[in-house]
């Protein structure tokens, strides 16, 4: 089966300098895909390249589509979804009108109040806030809100940044078990950088450890977890 | 007390011209942190367009609606060849640019309508309505189409799916993004927006300041003072700073300090809300983090 997203030899940065420098790796249908890595590893980078939000170069395609040229809100409409860095919530618009932005781009406004309806079902505290501005809601809310508005877009690969970051244990398990729930009940591919290796090993059935902008250990998520090196820098055993 | 109240009407009618305007002004503001220094001067030219419509014979309102929406276009069409390509250069480059387009639409105003004085024809009968002693017919409709202009506003922008893109497109152009909204356009559409509400407030305006090329350079100064006043960040600031700065106009113009120092008063504004209260009535402070 062809991967569903598949990155070959890709270079990225900021400025002249590159960030990565020939990263390879591949989501498949379904699948949920890890990448490790330390703070300043690329990790973050790489999620922003493959939505188009930073210079890039090197082949990236979606459902066998080449998307290294496309603009970000054009990758978004082929059902890119992505939780940022930083969450990017709208501050000063409410808990629903952030979800609403979500669906911005579906015209089906009966599966859109569906959807609305589900994410408050998976997340009640959003539904208890939904009239407040999101600047008002705490880390974690921000959080479960910034997943749930990608999931509006009903998108066919989600691309995580760090979801734990800064989260207490019970909410990272909540979002970590959604998740689980929403790849195998509707398919939905992952792609998920995180520091918390043992987490995301867990959840992934592939995974990638970037080390100053190249893959050094790629595999399944049970052989990189196995992996002596991987053991002592990330899981701490 | 009926000349009281008089100056209180007409500064509301003219207030409501300044919150127009202002409104436009913090439109642009929220979404690029610029000041359309031509704002005044677009909704002047807008004005002449619609004055050689009338002129051509046709009737007021037709005229009214198709101005609004040749500014509409105008502003779209400014935003996405001009604005556009220095959207990331220094603030410099920005101010430079609005300058250049105030002076461009002056200049070119003036070429091809020349700089003499025009009377400009209001809608509404020259006999006051209901017979009242305080308020012109012309005063009472600039409020209440002043109110229509800021309520449908209000309505795209609270209830429709576009109008609330824009709203995200100005707070976070990245997210928008990233979701799917397409930050440029709604970016050339806010612009559009600004440039119609602009025109509105010059039709409004121009029977009582009468027509020419530099009519709106006072009335840009007091829509300045009104979204200071209101801060800068804030649209229901704008439109009360605007009503506020149109009676404060009046009331200081003819009991304080005379009709010659009027536009004074709009400066001295400025100048004590950016001393004192940098953010307005209604604004925001920022804090950033380091």
């Amino acid at each position: 089966m062809k991967a569903l997203l598949d990155v070959a030899d890709l270079f990225a940065g900021y400025s002249a300098e590159n960030v990565l420098r020939g990263v390879s790796f591949s989501v498949e249908q379904c699948g949920i895909t890890a990448i490790l890595g330390a703070n300043g590893a690329g990790k973050t980078t790489l999620l922003r390249a493959v939505s188009g939000m930073l210079r890039r170069r090197g082949s990236i395609s979606f459902d066998g589509q080449p998307i290294e040229r496309i603009a970000t809100e054009d990758i978004a409409r082929l059902g890119v979804a992505h939780v940022p860095d930083g969450r990017g919530t709208f501050l000063d618009l409410t808990t629903e009108e952030n979800l609403r932005i979500g669906a911005y781009t579906r015209k089906d406004r009966r599966a859109v109040a569906q959807d609305l309806e589900r994410m408050f079902s998976y997340f009640p505290r959003l539904k208890e806030r939904r009239r407040q501005q999101a600047g008002t809601l705490s880390g974690g809310e921000q959080q479960m809100l910034a997943v749930s508005r990608a999931l509006m877009l009903r998108p066919r690969l989600l691309l995580l940044d760090e979801p734990s970051f800064g989260l207490a244990p019970l909410v990272v398990e909540d979002i970590f078990r959604i998740m689980r729930g929403i790849n195998t009940d509707e398919g939905v591919s992952v792609l998920l950088v995180e520091q918390n290796a043992a987490l995301a090993l867990e959840l992934a059935d592939r995974a990638y450890v970037l080390e100053t902008g190249q893959v050094v250990i790629s595999g399944s998520a049970a052989e990189v977890g196995s992996n002596e090196s991987v053991r002592r820098a990330y899981l701490g055993f | 007390m009926e000349a009281f109240l008089h100056q209180v009407f007409s500064g509301l009618a003219t207030g409501g011209i300044y919150a127009s305007l202002a409104l436009a002004l913090v439109m642009i503001y929220q979404s690029t942190n610029h000041i359309n220094f031509a704002q005044g001067e677009m909704a002047m030219f807008s004005t002449y367009l619609a004055w050689s419509m009338i002129n051509a014979g046709m009737a007021y309102w037709w005229a009214f609606m198709l101005t609004v929406a040749c500014s509409f276009v105008v502003g779209v069409v400014i935003e996405r060849t001009i604005i556009r390509p220095v959207e990331n250069a220094p603030i410099l480059s920005v101010v430079t640019v609005f300058i250049a387009l105030l002076v461009i639409f002056n200049s070119v105003a003036g070429w091809i309508y020349s700089y003499t004085i025009k009377t400009f024809p209001s809608p509404f009968p020259e006999q006051p309505l209901f017979g009242n002693r305080y308020i012109s017919s012309h005063e009472l409709g600039s409020i209440g189409i002043t109110l229509a202009v800021l309520i449908v506003l209000y309505l795209f922008f609270r209830f429709t799916p576009l109008g609330l893109a824009m709203r995200a497109a100005a707070q976070n152009a990245t997210s928008s993004r990233l979701s799917g909204i397409r930050v440029g356009w709604m970016l050339a559409l806010g612009w559009g927006l600004a440039a119609a509400v602009g025109a509105v407030a010059g039709m409004l305006i121009a029977p009582i300041v009468y027509l020419d090329p530099n009519m709106m350079s006072g009335v840009l100064l007091y829509a300045f003072a009104a979204a200071l006043v209101g801060g800068i960040d804030s649209p229901l600031g704008a439109v009360l700073g605007g009503f506020l700065v149109g009676v404060l106009e009046n009331l200081i113009g003819a009991y304080v300090v005379g009709t010659e120092l009027k536009l004074t008063v709009a400066l001295v504004l400025i100048i004590g809300v950016l001393l004192f209260k940098p953010t307005g009535l209604f604004g925001r402070v920022f804090i950033t983090r380091v």
